[in-house]
């Protein structure tokens, strides 16, 4: 019986693990994504069956590949048997191909199945799919999340997911997107596209909300380990480094910044000894490591600034002055305003609430991020520290009506019902 | 004088059944084989649903690449290349060089392989 529950626990693990290597090498072989995912499904429902009573293999991954690709051959001998009773010679000579390909050959070594799953991430984030496309894609054929667990953490019905892989994988094969890693002059636009996919995951999971918290958990992990495939595959780009020390030294903080009621807790407020240690360290030690490079890119600059809130023992000991030049670096690189934003709050916290203030109307003025809770929280909260009460109430409404996340609105109305009685008071 | 002949049309559903596929390119084979005929036919090929398509622009050097097809109403249709590509990425090179993709919209749209019996009459044609 304890055999048993261990061999399922390997099984459980390995499938987060080797699920996304086995799917790449599947589909290198065979050239059909859904082909490669049912094979790959049928293995690990094979070493549940198995493993339980013979025991767990040496080597576990590639266990799980190599019965993969032979459930794959399984799979398409039997189409073609279906073929020779109805159809055509073509059709049949294309599945004849298609197995001479997945047998194994001479090339089968350690660095191509590693590279398979660099070739499919970059398949899974090309520029000719759309945003949410890239985003479900990479985490079902690369993480292991499935259908149901993407939806849901997307807030999206699962048959919408569903139909958006369904189309997604029809259009890699319909409009011939490549599967491979890209040449040296593509490689820097599209390793930015790989790691916008990656940053966009972590932070949908990040964000404090009224979902599913495993969930969401779930998907800052995976972006994480993603991140470090990418990392290990391609060592020279220190762009891929910071972004995985940014999201580490955020994820450094997940423990300390929602409360034992789901609340959300603000930076200067967090009990910053539940802070991870080992990631801050790590995060530090990535970002150090791309010092030297002469220009330094957005998530450099973003993970510069997480390091610096990580080092702060207090809120006080925080280096607002170099958190502020990071913040006008960044907006002159990647000019925005929710930077603008960012680097106005910087200020308040550097040089008084009343200068940033000032930067803050101005983006108000602009109205540009008008529909943009943030803008609204931040300034009431410029507000209120200025004894400003009535414009505090005033912004906090808004940024209420803006705000749908739970935890996000709790804070709010707490902070609302605070200004609203120091107005009373002095009216 | 040569005419290219452009065609538009809704979106064909997503699964069209069989025999109806089979009336329309059909159809199609009859008016190809009728200009081979009358050797009226340059060259034309069916395109695969907008869903595979991908548009191409080209500002400040950069090549912008983003998915779907060509929606802007105030531009319009100036010409068309059919090329030979190895892949979406080179088909999207050759777009990025074209000089209209410097202020207007590539629309890149793959090739419909049309099923032997049909592909017949087009080959036939492209010798001519």
């Amino acid at each position: 019986m304890a055999g048993s529950a261990a061999a399922h626990e390997v099984v459980d693990r390995l499938f987060r693990e080797e699920q996304g290597r086995a799917v790449a090498t599947l589909i290198r072989v065979t050239g059909d994504f859904d082909l490669a995912e049912e094979a790959v499904q049928d293995a690990f429902i094979s070493a549940l069956e198995t493993w339980p009573v013979r025991g767990v293999p040496d080597n576990p991954g590639a266990w799980i590949t190599t019965t993969a690709r032979n459930r794959a051959i399984d799979r398409l001998r039997r189409r073609k048997r279906l073929l020779q009773k109805t159809e055509t010679l073509a059709q049949e000579a294309a599945i004849e191909s298609e197995l001479e390909a997945i047998e194994p050959g001479p090339s089968e070594d350690a660095m191509h199945i590693a590279d398979d799953r660099l070739r499919l991430i970059f398949t899974c984030c090309h520029p000719a799919l759309a945003m949410d496309a890239r985003v479900a894609l990479t985490l079902r054929t690369l993480g292991g999340l499935t259908t149901p667990e993407i939806a849901r953490a997307f807030l999206v019905p699962e048959p919408t997911l569903a139909q958006r892989l369904v189309r997604a994988k029809r259009k890699i094969r319909d409009a011939g997107i490549p599967y491979r890693v890209p040449p040296a002059e593509l490689l820097p636009e599209r390793l930015d596209g790989v790691l916008r996919v990656l940053y966009l995951v972590f932070n949908e999971g990040y964000a404090a909300s009224s979902g599913d918290s495993l969930i969401r958990r779930e998907l800052c992990a995976e972006a994480i380990r993603l991140a470090r495939v990418v990392v290990s595959l391609l060592p020279d780009e220190p762009e891929a480094r910071c972004l995985l020390a940014l999201m580490l030294l955020h994820d450094a903080r997940r423990d300390a910044r929602v409360g034992p009621a789901g609340e959300l807790i603000l930076l200067d407020d967090q009990d910053r000894s539940l802070w991870d240690t080992e990631r801050i360290a790590e995060g530090r030690a990535l970002v150090e490591g791309a010092l030297g490079e002469r220009r330094p890119g957005p998530y450099r600059l973003q993970a510069a600034i997480a390091a610096l809130h990580d080092e702060a023992a207090t809120p006080a000991q925080t280096d607002w002055a170099q958190i502020v030049t990071l913040y006008i670096a960044l907006q002159r690189m990647t000019p925005s305003s929710v930077v603008g934003l960012n680097l106005a709050a910087a200020v308040a916290m550097a040089d008084g609430p009343a200068v940033g203030l000032a930067m803050m109307d101005g983006i108000v003025a602009s109205g540009e991020l008008d529909a943009y809770p943030y803008l609204h929280s931040a300034r009431a909260d410029l507000l209120r520290r200025l004894g400003r009460w009535s414009e505090a109430a005033v912004a906090y409404r808004r940024a209420l009506e803006l705000t749908t996340n739970a935890p996000e609105r709790t804070f709010l109305e707490g902070r609302l019902r605070e200004v609203d009685g120091r107005r009373r008071v002095i009216d | 004088m040569q005419y290219a002949l452009l065609i538009y049309g809704p979106e064909p559903a997503e699964d069209a059944p069989d025999d109806l596929m089979a009336a329309e390119f059909q159809a199609y084979a009859e008016f190809t084989n009728h200009l081979v005929g009358r050797g009226a036919m340059k060259g034309g090929e069916a395109l695969q649903p907008t869903a595979s398509a991908t548009t191409v622009q080209v500002r400040d050097g950069r090549t912008i690449t983003t998915d779907g097809p060509f929606a802007e109403t105030k531009e319009t249709l100036g010409g068309f290349y059919l090329v030979e590509a190895a892949d979406l990425d080179e088909a999207i090179a050759y777009a990025a060089m074209i000089p209209g993709a410097k202020l207007g919209s590539i629309e890149v749209r793959p090739v419909l392989e049309l099923p032997a019996e049909y592909a017949a009459a087009t080959a036939g044609a492209a010798g001519n």
